[in-house]
């Protein structure tokens, strides 16, 4: 047999090896995720768990764009927002159920994010930056001025999330609907990075000529990717809503989305344990800087400079590239 | 023309000569390196606080805007020498958050020191608004618009005069030439850091006697100066003074007769349409793919 490497650089012949890499990382992911919240003693530690889940999947799909196609948005609290707001218009104001209020939202930011795709994904480096990053801002200004949907500025508040009669109520409960939805995020991504249509992602993330040789329709891919990610972001906006019962722009704007790709090079680009590893650590350090208003901005930019100066591959990849020297990262 | 009409050009010249300096900022460094600096607005930024921090402080006001413009300059060198610097062949998107790491820690700092509030400056000369043909001017505004055109005429004149300038412009031309011809340019990087950084320092206090300063008006100050200079083209003098110019005025008219709510909607939304018609900005040259 031919051995091809594949994109990681780990030869496709070690194959097998890389399951059981994966299982066992998926098996110490569900580990952690059952046992840990016996080791909460409040609810306050549990709803700091719970946001922390919420960031790391939001970071894995940004991850997905940003780590696996190399395509940067600094944007992406954006699509968050419109599924939160979206859900609490719905709900509030028409008195649709949650379920079809998350439902409802998701098509319109996948509509909204397909279209936008198509303009800006011609894009790349520094006039995709800028686009993605205006697409945010535009959000957050709509949402700040169309106070009679959405509150303006204060915000709005949000009810509990019931599906068929029974109601999501209490952060323990909701701990388990986030750790469920983790664990499930970390698998269909790892799924569809490892097929067929992931390789054709990361091939165009390294040369998007060479990817269009070899027979990959780059634009179609970047189209399906960015669409994907923002939808599952506006389903997380919704469920975010709901679970924190009420919402102001402040969760779309720049900083949002300046957080999430703190996390993602932090953590590491093109690695899902990265990105969760990154928002465990992006999202509990505020925690410890809470009362010292600035210091957790300083402390956010330091990281920042520091991983993209000293750790250019981000946190994990290095690390399992230390553990590891004579192979690539497998994250 | 309505006085209203010429009120709103008025100030829409007033505003586009700000963005111009950012996005002149912008370009520079773009030039130099390649780089998108996103702390351009906090070099905006602390020039404005830090004279305004001095005049309160008791200093004269011309003092303290040298002082100002000094911090600026040094923070611009320090960026280029600790942190840009250090990762030369990186990617695009790597520097990009390099300098929004830069930009959060200027931000944190300035918050943690000098606090939330806004802060103002007196007016450099008389704050009576002077009349022209039905609408009005603040003395102020008029400072704005020559010390810009000055800061415009006199980098022209820098690069197309000077030794030095010429050198700036070869090394963003081809580095590798420049080099060989023995142009520094290490010295050429660190010195558009500090050239920009001093020329956001400027437009910053400038408009603080209009528009006061806090934290946190670098970051739209910043994204409106880089949309000033994508709608121009990235890297085109001229085109940074067209692109400021353009977006000063249409947010002016568009606060005016549309809805001022939205007016900091207007440059994201222009980019955007620019960008769909000529990728390249408005006078921006064509790119071509390296592969």
């Amino acid at each position: 047999m031919i051995k091809l490497p594949g994109a990681n650089g780990v030869d496709s012949g070690s194959l097998p090896e890389e399951v059981v890499n994966r299982f066992r990382g998926l098996a110490a992911l569900a580990a952690v995720l059952i046992i840990l919240p016996a080791f909460l003693p409040n609810t306050f530690y549990v709803d700091v768990a719970n946001r922390v889940a919420i960031l790391a999947m939001n970071a894995i799909m940004l991850n997905l764009l940003m780590g696996y196609t190399g395509q940067i948005s600094l944007g992406h609290a954006g699509f968050f927002g419109l599924g939160a707001y979206g859900s609490a218009i719905l709900t509030a104001r028409y008195n649709v159920p949650p379920l079809g209020g998350l439902i409802l939202s998701a098509v319109v930011t996948a509509l909204l994010s397909w279209a936008v795709a198509r303009v800006i994904l011609r894009l790349r480096g520094h006039y995709l930056a800028m686009a993605t990053l205006g697409l945010g801002v535009i959000i957050t200004i709509v949402l700040t001025n169309e106070a009679q949907w959405t509150g303006g500025p204060d915000g709005m508040p949000v009810g509990r999330f019931s599906v068929l009669g029974y109601s999501l109520a209490g952060e323990r409960q909701w701990y388990w609907v986030f750790a469920v939805l983790l664990f499930a995020t970390v698998v269909i991504t790892q799924n569809l990075i490892n097929s067929p249509a992931g390789r054709a992602l990361q091939a165009l993330h390294g040369s998007e000529v060479a990817a269009t040789v070899a027979g990959v329709d780059v634009r179609r891919r970047k189209m399906d990717v960015f669409v994907l990610s923002a939808t599952v972001s506006s389903i997380l906006g919704s469920l975010g809503a709901h679970y924190f019962g009420y919402i102001n722009p402040g969760i779309a704007d720049f900083v949002q989305s300046t957080e999430l790709v703190i996390i993602v090079v932090f953590g590491g680009m093109a690695s899902i344990y990265g990105a969760l590893i990154g928002a465990v650590i992006i999202g509990i350090l505020p925690q410890f800087l809470a009362g010292y208003d600035g210091w957790d901005v300083v402390a956010f930019g330091v990281i920042l400079a520091a991983t993209m100066i000293f750790l250019p591959r981000g946190l994990v990849p290095s690390l399992a590239a230390a553990m590891r020297p004579k192979r690539g990262a497998t994250c | 023309m309505s006085p209203e009409f010429i009120q709103f050009i008025l100030s829409g010249i007033t505003l586009g000569a700000t963005y111009t300096l950012a996005a002149l900022g912008f370009s520079m460094i773009f030039n130099a390196s390649g780089v998108i600096n996103f702390a351009q607005g906090e070099f905006i930024m602390i020039g404005g606080m830090c004279a305004s921090v001095l005049v309160s402080a008791g200093i004269p006001l011309p003092l303290a805007c040298i002082v100002g413009v000094m911090a600026a300059g040094l923070i611009g060198y320090l960026m280029e020498r600790l942190a840009v610097g250090q990762c030369r062949d990186a990617e695009v998107a790597t520097l990009i958050l390099v300098t929004i790491g830069v930009s959060m820690i200027v931000r944190g700092l300035t918050e943690i020191f000098f606090g939330k509030a806004n802060h103002g400056l007196p007016h450099f000369s008389s704050d009576k608004p002077i009349e022209i043909a039905g609408a009005t001017i603040l003395p102020q505004s008029l400072w704005v618009l020559a010390v810009s055109a000055l800061i415009v005429v006199g980098l022209k004149l820098f690069f197309s005069r000077t030794q030095l300038g010429k050198g700036m412009l070869a090394a963003s031309y081809d580095r590798l030439a420049a080099q060989l011809v023995g142009i520094d340019v290490r010295r050429v990087l660190t010195l558009s850091f500090i050239l920009s950084a001093l020329i956001g320092a400027f437009g910053g206090i400038l408009v603080t006697p209009i528009s006061t300063v806090a934290y946190d008006t670098g970051i739209m100050l910043g994204l409106k100066g880089f949309v000033a200079a994508t709608l121009g083209g990235l890297g085109s003098g001229s085109g940074a003074v067209f692109g400021g110019l353009l977006l000063g005025l249409v947010e002016a008219l568009t606060a005016g007769y549309v809805s001022s709510a939205y007016k900091d909607a207007v440059p994201f939304v222009m980019v955007f349409i620019v960008m769909v018609l000529r990728p390249q900005g408005l006078l921006g040259a064509k790119p071509t793919d390296r592969i």
